[in-house]
Formats: structure tokens, C-alpha cells, sequence
């Protein structure tokens, strides 16, 4: 499929309206030297990630990713800023120097090249079929309880004892008083 | 829209997920790509649930787990930052060099 | 914005439907349908001011005014046109369907949330105008209007709420924004703990409301409001079923956000954020939010056989809120501090009159409170921008000094202490009314709603209420502007941004009370009396003249009390300073030791078990785990010993020869910098993949 043709199609300008400012928005989380907007940019990504999950039809999974990811994720990452006191405005010394840098965008670009490279590769460019029907999440919620059931279980052990852990982890010691209050 | 480009979409934001995990010295803004990477995941999944127009929709019970699993890891994350912000007084990376030692 | 963009793509996403009910109400043509604009302005500029802020011209305070004169103008243009030709008008945008159930976004233009628009526009816009001078200098000035404004824009989300849904995600923007402003000064440990406190207790009231937002839209089968008082007014069974339990629980949701008695501890510190986001959490938005919440649902708690047994409830916490806070606010020494616990008293006197079904009064105090509460934090904040700190017992004498801050102050004051025409007089005096109309007999006030007796007795500690605001302001002025100045440097008037806020606000103080006169105006009573579902209320033709006399000779009362301990002239300094109230101060100074209780008799028994718990696992059933692998560990070496003793060695040594050799070359990989091990890693990983790929 040739550009032009990849272009006359509607949903690919809208896909291309939400993945250019996501990925703007990706680089400059990677790239800012403010910790709180680095946060915010995060935001975007996820928001633009949603908009592509709906875009394929997966509207579940999409409000979930707004939800817990935009609505729980982030306002835990700003208690963390909050918490160990980040320096809230600009701040050169968030990212290593320009040597490890280099280094970095190099692993990087190999990396997407290689992912990016197979995928043009193993992919015909044959249109995506379209979704028999777009709400499923009925269906999601059967597949889950019924096929899925066990991984299923075996996340909410994972988040319990994430939560067990977080706990043990983050608390002070009996012994240590320091700081005091909540 | 073809598979293509949604997998090349993951691709690259998953690539500067990366970045940000090997540029980032403040350990939450290594967190934070790190979001950025299981949200390049997400979208690949889902992207070939739709390929395949699986029955089962795996794809997307995949994503909700990936959500699911990536809350818990925020959650543990942040709380060894804060361990070792209590600890050390810093959450810079490159100042956790014991292994060095 | 998917759905509009390519039709077809995914399900509708987006359908547009607005509605107006009701007949008697026009559809307010584009004012209304362009409603939308009022939430969702701040919401972006909270954005734009957070990101790009500090590109403009005055750091982003011009963007953040500029939204709220828009807010202002908005809501007076709605407000006018509401009072010229009432307007009932409901847009809503489905945003995605979870099996049959919509989920909605919406914006309600109704009496009730006219009003409401118009006060957090007017105070919002002052308010945003008096912190430029206030915020000067400060070290997170673009980020404070940031936050800032998206506090407004979350309080505009939860008032255009026609859903529970919306009203919840309105609910928790305003709760994330004030932790944001209340712990602006983070640095300081007990700011950030006052911020976390207020979130954790916001918190607890907010399950109530979680759980009260399930009962009733489960059982009514939508999130709407008007669904819900559509099964209201037509009796619907299920609903009328778990209505009780439904509407205790949203209450619980209103005491959390509108700090009522017990769950108040929070405001109080919350003073720990800058001046003007007090002014403007005390004013017009936050604490307003859950009498805003029980106003909303209003015919749920006043039709029988729904909710109605629950006005006892609410009239009794409401008593006991306006009560107790009042006379915590005669000791504090901190002047942010009395205001704070005046607020709270006076979202008490709200809460029993909504308690006791005056739906127009209560929400008439909300906004005269609004008013003259902006204008004293302000007149406070102008104050301690003077004088540089905020301890009443550093100030005194700077009536010469500040003579707007002053006047407006003394305004703000007689307003609040409900004197005659003020702008208080009249919205506290509608309460007294309506609680002795509650005791009466033709008010069908019945006993399961908390009966004739109760609603008198309200009624005595409404009227001793009133005595001690007047006590309380009296001292805080006498403390504040006369006598002889006891701190340090030179006091001088705030800049004109500063004055020229308070001055409107003042104006406000004093005319404000006018638009609702028993038996002379009710322009306030039909504003928020046209909206959907009626509510029938009770508005006296005329003056209620037993309540009125009560009132105003508790609040004179009050004054000359105060006049009498603290004016200069009738004590000597020494007097002044230290004058306590007898008996009553320890238990007063120690805020009825709530805090204590919540610490050591909540908090920490929570937490010590579940500390021991974890210990406990910890050092049984991990030790164990642990322990057991050593052991067969152990063992495992023994057998591998003799293996060892065997041969093994030749091969080993040969091994650590290469070995040693491999490692003079690796040592410098070796750096102990774990971003470069990381970067070996992904591209190690990217060469083999890459490799197997080709050769493959």
C-alpha cells in the first residue's frame, strides 16, 4: 500500500493526530529537566495511548488505562516527587551527562530499528479487519472470568502482595521516630 | 489502518521509553519511562488482538494485566525510592553504587 | 473527538444530546448550550499555565485571570439572564456505554448551579486578582496559578455535574488540587503533613460518597441526577427501599468535603497553603461542594419515605459543627486560624438549615458566606503580607497603618457577625427563621426527621452560635487594629491589587443580603428555587420578628463582650494578652482532643498491629523459608564437596586462569554504574535478537 493510498484513508490522519503529539510528548517526558512536567507529559502519553486503544477498538481497556493508569499511577508518581522532595523546578542534574546520552540514543535507535525493522518485515500491509462489534466488553468480562480466570487470580495475589510489600517497605521502623506525624 | 503501524508506534515508544531509563539519574523519572515502556506494551497488544481477531480477545486481557501488574510495580518502585531516599538522602541512580564495592 | 473525527470507527463514542425540561423553564438558547465552556476552560489552562506558563508575559497569572474574568462574566450573564427568564437546561455527551449503562459528561444550567457559577467566577476572579500581589516573588509562581486554577476548574466540574459520575471526578480534581495548594510550601514537613491530612480525611467522607453514589444509582439504574429525582418524585420502589441508606452515605460524602463535625480536623490545618487559596477554599468552592452535593439531591432528604428520616442526622451534625468549631475560634492566636474555625461554624449553621429543609436559606448563608469569608481571609492575608506574621498577638494598631485593609475587615466582620443590613444579617436570619418555623407546628416536621424539640434546640445553639461569632470577630478585630502594635518592622498598606479586591468584596458584604428580604425581595429564593425537580421550600412572606430580635441581640451581645475584654481603653495590655476564657480553655485549646483521639485512638492501633502482623510474617514464615533453604543448601554443598575433592579442581583452576584473563579485559566494563550495565543489557540484547534474525 503506497502513502497516498495509506493517507486517503480518515483514520489514519486521525491515528496520525494522536500518535505525533503522543510521541512529541513521549520525548519531551524523556527529556525535560522538570521533574512535575516530566509527570504531566506522562499524562499526555497515557491519554494519547488511551485515544490509540480506542482507536482499535478496545474501549475497555482504554478507560482502564485512564483510570488506574492516568488517575491512580500519576497522582502516586507526584506523592513520590512530593515525598522525596524532587526539585520541582528546572534542574540540570536529572539526567546523566552526554556521554552516557550518546550511548543511550544508541541502544535506543538500534533497538526501535530492530523491532521496527522486523515488524515491516513479518507485517503485510493488509488493512486491520474491522471489529465484529466495538462494544465488547461484556465479552472481555466473560473471556476473563472464564478462560483468564486463573492469571486472573494469580494478578490479584501479585497486587496483594505488592501492597504487602509497599507496606513493609515504606514504613519506619518501630524503633525509628524520626521525622514523626503521618 | 494496518497492523504496521501500530506495532511501529510501540516500537518507538518503547525506544524512548528505553532512553529515559538509561538517560534519567532521578530514580522517579526512571519509574516514569518506565510507564512509558508497558504503555508501548499495551498498545502492541492490543493492536495484535485486532490482527487477529482472536475469539478470546487475549489481546486485551493481556493489556488489562499488563495495567494491572505496572500499578503494582509503580507502587513497590516507589517505595524502595523512598526507602532509599530515607536511607541515603538522594534518589539519584548513580549514587546507589554499592555493587561496585 | 474520535467519534467526530472519522464517523464510524469506533461505536458512537460521542453522541450529543441536550435536553431542557421542565416547561416552565426556557432552554436559555446559546448561553446554555455554550455552558460547557465553563468547566472545561480552566481545566485546559490549568494545562497550558503548568506547561508553557512561564513563556508568558507575567509568568502565567495572565492566562489564569484571564480565565477566571471569563468565569465572572459568564456566570453574572447567566445569573442575569436567570433572573430575567429562568433557565432549566441539561447537555450531556456519552463518552463511552459499559454494557447498557451510559457513562456521561455534562453540564447542568440550573438555578442552583447558576448561582454557583457566579459566586466561584466573581470571588474566584478577585481572588486570582488580589494573589498576584500576594504570590509576588514566590518561588512556584507559575505552578500555584496552575494548581490554582485547575481548583476552580475542578469545583466548576463538580457544580455543571447532571451525573454522580462527573460530580465524583469534579469531587476528586478539587481534593488533588487543594493537597497540590495546601502543601505549596512542601519544604516545611508540617505543611506537607497538613496537605496529606487533608486528603486522608477528605478521604474517609469521600468512601461515604462512593458508596452512597453506588446505592442510589444502582438502584435507580442511571447516575443522573434527574433520573434519580424523576424516581424520587415518582416513588420508585427500590429506590425508596435503600434511599435511607443511600442518603446517609452520600451525607457522609458532604461532612468529608464540607468539613462538618467530626470529620472537620482537616480545615483547620489546611490553613498551611498561601492566603488566597484559603480565601477562595473557604469562599466559594471545596467546603461549599457538599452542601452544594446535599442541595443537588435535595428531594431525595425531603420527600417522605425516601431519605427524609436522615435530617436528623444532618440537622444534628450541622448543630454540633456551628457550636463546638465556634467556640474553638475564641482561643486560637493564629488569625488564619479563627477564620478557618468560623468557616467551619458557619458551614455548620448551612448544614442544620439544610437539615431542618430550608433549602433557600441554606444555600442563601453559602452565598453571603461567600462573600464576606473571601474578604476577611483576604483582609487577613493583606495583614500578614504587613506584618509578616500570622499570630494575632504580633499585630494590634494597624488601624492607622492600613486603612483599607481596615475598613473592608471591619466590614467583613459586622457581615459575618450577622448585624444589621449586612449581608450575614439576613442569611443567618433566614436560618433562625426556618429553624423556629421547623419547631412550630405546621411544619410537618415530623420526629423520625428529627421532630419539633430537636429543631428547637438547634435553634438555642444557633442564637448562643451567633453570640460567639460576634464574641470571636470582635476580639479578632480589637486584637488585630487597636491597641499598640507588638511586632516587628514597619506595617504598611498593601499595593492596590491587593486593597482594590477587598473593596468590591466589602461592597459585596454589605449589599448581597438585599436580594432576599422576607415579604421585600426574593430575587435569591426564585434563583435557586428554578431548577429541575422543585423543591418546595419554605419562604416567609415577612419577617420572622422573635428570630430576628434573638439574633441580632446575641450578635450585639456578642460585640460589646468583646468590646468589654479586649478594647484598649477598657483593659490594660496585659490583660488583653492574656485573657482566657475560664474553665473552658484547656479543653478549647486542645480542639476537644479529636486529633489526639483520631492519633492515638484510631491511627495507632491500626497501625501497631498491622506493623506487628507484618513483623510477625517476617520473622515466622519468611525466616522459615529462608532458614529452609540453607539447610538444603547446606546439604546440597556437602554432596558437591566430595565431587569438588574428586577432580573438579584441574578444570577449575584452568577456568580461573581464562577467567582471570577475560576479567583484566571485562574489569573496565565493571564500573558500578548501573545506567551502563543497563545500556550492556538492552544492546546485548538488541545484537543477539538481531543476529538470530538474520542467521535465522
Amino acid at each position: 500500500m503506497s502513502l497516498t493510498d495509506w493517507l486517503s484513508t480518515p483514520e489514519n490522519w486521525v491515528f496520525l493526530v494522536i500518535a505525533l503529539p503522543m510521541l512529541a510528548a513521549a520525548v519531551k517526558l524523556v527529556t525535560t529537566t522538570n521533574v512535575v512536567h516530566a509527570a504531566l507529559y506522562l499524562v499526555v502519553t497515557l491519554a494519547a495511548s488511551a485515544a490509540v486503544l480506542l482507536l482499535l477498538g478496545a474501549e475497555f481497556v482504554a478507560w482502564t488505562v485512564v483510570l488506574v493508569s492516568i488517575g491512580a499511577v500519576v497522582v502516586l508518581f507526584l506523592f513520590g516527587i512530593m515525598i522525596t522532595r524532587a526539585p520541582m523546578g528546572r534542574e540540570a542534574t536529572l539526567s546523566h551527562p552526554r556521554s552516557v546520552k550518546l550511548a543511550a540514543a544508541a541502544v535506543s535507535f538500534a533497538l526501535f530499528a530492530l523491532i521496527g525493522g522486523a515488524a515491516v518485515d513479518a507485517f503485510t500491509s493488509q488493512p486491520l479487519t474491522e471489529p465484529a462489534d466495538a462494544t465488547r466488553t461484556g465479552a472481555l468480562g466473560e473471556v476473563l472470568f472464564t478462560r483468564f480466570v486463573i492469571p486472573f487470580e494469580v494478578v490479584s495475589v501479585l497486587l496483594l502482595a505488592a501492597l504487602i510489600g509497599g507496606i513493609v517497605l515504606a514504613r519506619r521502623d518501630p524503633g525509628e521516630t524520626a521525622g514523626g506525624g503521618l | 489502518m494496518t497492523v504496521t503501524q501500530f506495532v511501529l508506534l510501540g516500537a518507538a515508544l518503547f525506544s524512548i521509553g528505553v532512553y529515559g531509563v538509561l538517560t534519567r539519574r532521578n530514580a522517579v523519572l526512571v519509574l516514569l519511562s518506565v510507564e512509558l515502556m508497558l504503555a508501548a506494551v499495551n498498545v502492541n497488544l492490543v493492536a495484535f488482538d485486532r490482527h487477529l481477531a482472536d475469539q478470546l480477545a487475549g489481546g486485551q486481557v493481556f493489556a488489562l494485566f499488563t495495567i494491572a501488574v505496572s500499578a503494582a510495580e509503580v507502587g513497590i518502585g516507589l517505595a524502595i525510592v523512598l526507602l532509599i531516599f530515607r536511607n541515603r538522602r538522594s534518589a539519584n541512580v548513580d549514587e546507589l553504587d554499592l555493587l561496585k564495592l | 473527538m474520535i467519534g467526530l473525527l472519522a464517523p464510524g470507527l469506533v461505536a458512537p463514542v460521542l453522541v450529543v444530546a441536550e435536553e431542557a425540561h421542565a416547561a416552565e423553564l426556557s432552554s436559555g438558547g446559546l448561553l446554555a448550550s455554550a455552558a460547557w465552556l465553563i468547566p472545561v476552560v480552566p481545566l485546559v489552562a490549568a494545562w497550558v499555565i503548568a506547561l508553557f506558563g512561564k513563556r508568558f508575559p507575567l509568568k502565567g497569572w495572565d492566562v489564569a485571570i484571564a480565565v477566571m474574568g471569563f468565569e465572572a462574566a459568564y456566570g453574572t450573564v447567566l445569573l442575569l439572564s436567570h433572573i430575567a427568564n429562568p433557565i432549566g437546561y441539561e447537555g450531556t455527551v456519552e463518552i463511552a456505554r459499559i454494557g447498557s449503562l451510559p457513562i456521561e459528561w455534562g453540564w447542568t444550567v440550573d438555578g442552583l448551579s447558576i448561582m454557583m457559577y457566579s459566586i466561584v467566577g466573581v470571588v474566584g476572579f478577585l481572588v486570582f486578582l488580589y494573589a498576584r500581589g500576594y504570590m509576588e516573588g514566590d518561588i512556584r509562581y507559575t505552578w500555584f496559578f496552575a494548581s490554582f486554577t485547575l481548583f476552580a476548574g475542578g469545583m466548576l466540574v463538580l457544580v455543571s455535574a447532571p451525573n454522580l459520575l462527573q460530580l465524583i471526578v469534579g469531587w476528586e480534581l478539587v481534593g488533588v488540587s487543594s493537597w497540590l495548594l495546601i502543601g505549596h510550601y512542601w519544604e516545611e514537613h508540617e505543611n506537607s503533613s497538613a496537605a496529606i491530612k487533608a486528603f486522608l480525611v477528605n478521604r474517609v467522607g469521600d468512601i461515604g460518597l462512593f458508596i452512597g453514589a453506588i446505592i442510589v444509582s444502582v438502584s435507580v439504574g442511571s447516575f443522573r441526577f434527574s433520573d434519580v429525582l424523576d424516581g424520587v418524585e415518582s416513588g420508585a420502589p427500590t429506590l425508596a427501599r435503600y434511599a435511607f441508606w443511600g442518603g446517609v452515605a452520600l451525607f457522609i460524602g458532604a461532612m468529608g468535603k464540607s468539613a462538618q463535625f467530626p470529620l472537620h480536623v482537616w480545615l483547620p490545618d489546611a490553613m498551611a497553603g498561601p492566603t488566597p487559596v484559603s480565601a477562595l477554599m473557604h469562599a466559594a468552592t471545596m467546603v461549599t461542594a457538599g452542601v452544594y452535593l446535599v442541595g443537588r439531591v435535595y428531594p431525595l432528604y425531603l420527600t417522605e419515605g425516601f431519605a427524609d428520616d436522615v435530617r436528623s442526622f444532618i440537622i444534628v451534625v450541622g448543630a454540633l459543627t456551628l457550636f463546638l468549631t465556634g467556640l474553638i475560634a475564641l482561643v486560637q492566636n493564629d488569625i488564619k486560624k479563627v477564620l478557618a474555625y468560623s468557616t467551619l461554624s458557619q458551614l455548620g449553621y448551612m448544614t442544620a438549615a439544610m437539615g431542618a429543609g430550608a433549602y433557600t436559606a441554606g444555600l442563601f448563608h453559602l452565598f453571603t458566606h461567600a462573600f464576606f469569608k473571601a474578604l476577611l481571609f483576604l483582609g487577613a492575608g493583606s495583614v500578614i503580607h504587613a506584618v509578616h506574621s500570622n499570630n494575632l498577638s504580633d499585630m494590634g494598631g494597624l488601624r492607622k497603618d492600613m486603612p483599607w485593609t481596615f475598613r473592608t475587615f471591619v466590614v467583613g466582620s459586622l457581615a459575618l457577625a450577622g448585624i444589621l443590613p449586612l449581608a450575614g444579617f439576613f442569611s443567618k436570619d433566614e436560618i433562625l427563621a426556618s429553624l423556629r418555623f421547623a419547631g412550630s407546628e405546621e411544619s410537618g416536621f415530623t420526629a423520625a426527621q428529627g421532630g419539633a424539640g430537636l429543631a428547637n434546640v438547634v435553634l438555642v445553639l444557633a442564637i448562643a452560635g451567633a453570640f460567639v461569632t460576634a464574641f470571636y470577630m470582635a476580639r479578632t478585630v480589637f486584637l488585630t487594629f487597636y491597641g499598640q502594635y507588638k511586632g516587628h518592622g514597619h506595617p504598611h498598606e498593601s499595593p492596590k491589587v491587593m486593597w482594590v479586591p477587598l473593596a468590591v468584596l466589602g461592597f459585596f458584604s454589605i449589599v448581597a443580603g438585599w436580594i432576599n428580604i422576607p415579604g421585600i425581595t426574593s430575587t435569591f429564593t426564585d434563583v435557586v428555587g428554578a431548577r429541575f425537580h422543585l423543591v418546595a421550600d419554605h419562604h416567609a412572606e415577612s419577617f420572622d420578628y422573635l428570630a430576628m430580635v434573638l439574633g441580632l441581640a446575641a450578635a450585639v451581645g456578642g460585640i460589646a463582650l468583646g468590646y468589654r475584654i479586649w478594647f484598649p481603653d477598657r483593659a490594660t495590655q496585659a490583660e488583653r494578652d492574656t485573657f482566657t476564657i475560664p474553665g473552658l480553655y484547656p479543653l478549647l485549646s486542645a480542639k476537644y482532643h479529636i486529633d489526639t483521639f483520631y492519633m492515638d485512638g484510631i491511627i495507632r492501633p491500626i497501625r501497631g498491629p498491622v506493623a506487628g502482623a507484618v513483623n510477625w510474617v517476617n520473622g515466622h514464615v519468611i525466616d522459615f523459608v529462608v532458614n529452609g533453604a540453607g539447610l538444603a543448601a547446606m546439604g546440597l554443598g556437602r554432596g558437591v564437596y566430595v565431587l569438588d575433592q574428586e577432580g573438579v579442581d584441574g578444570a577449575i583452576n584452568a577456568a580461573g586462569a581464562v577467567t582471570g584473563a577475560g576479567g583484566g579485559v571485562l574489569r573496565r566494563m565493571q564500573s558500578g554504574r548501573i545506567e551502563q550495565y543497563a545500556t550492556w543489557l538492552i544492546g546485548g540484547t538488541v545484537a543477539l535478537v538481531a543476529g538470530f534474525i538474520i542467521f535465522s
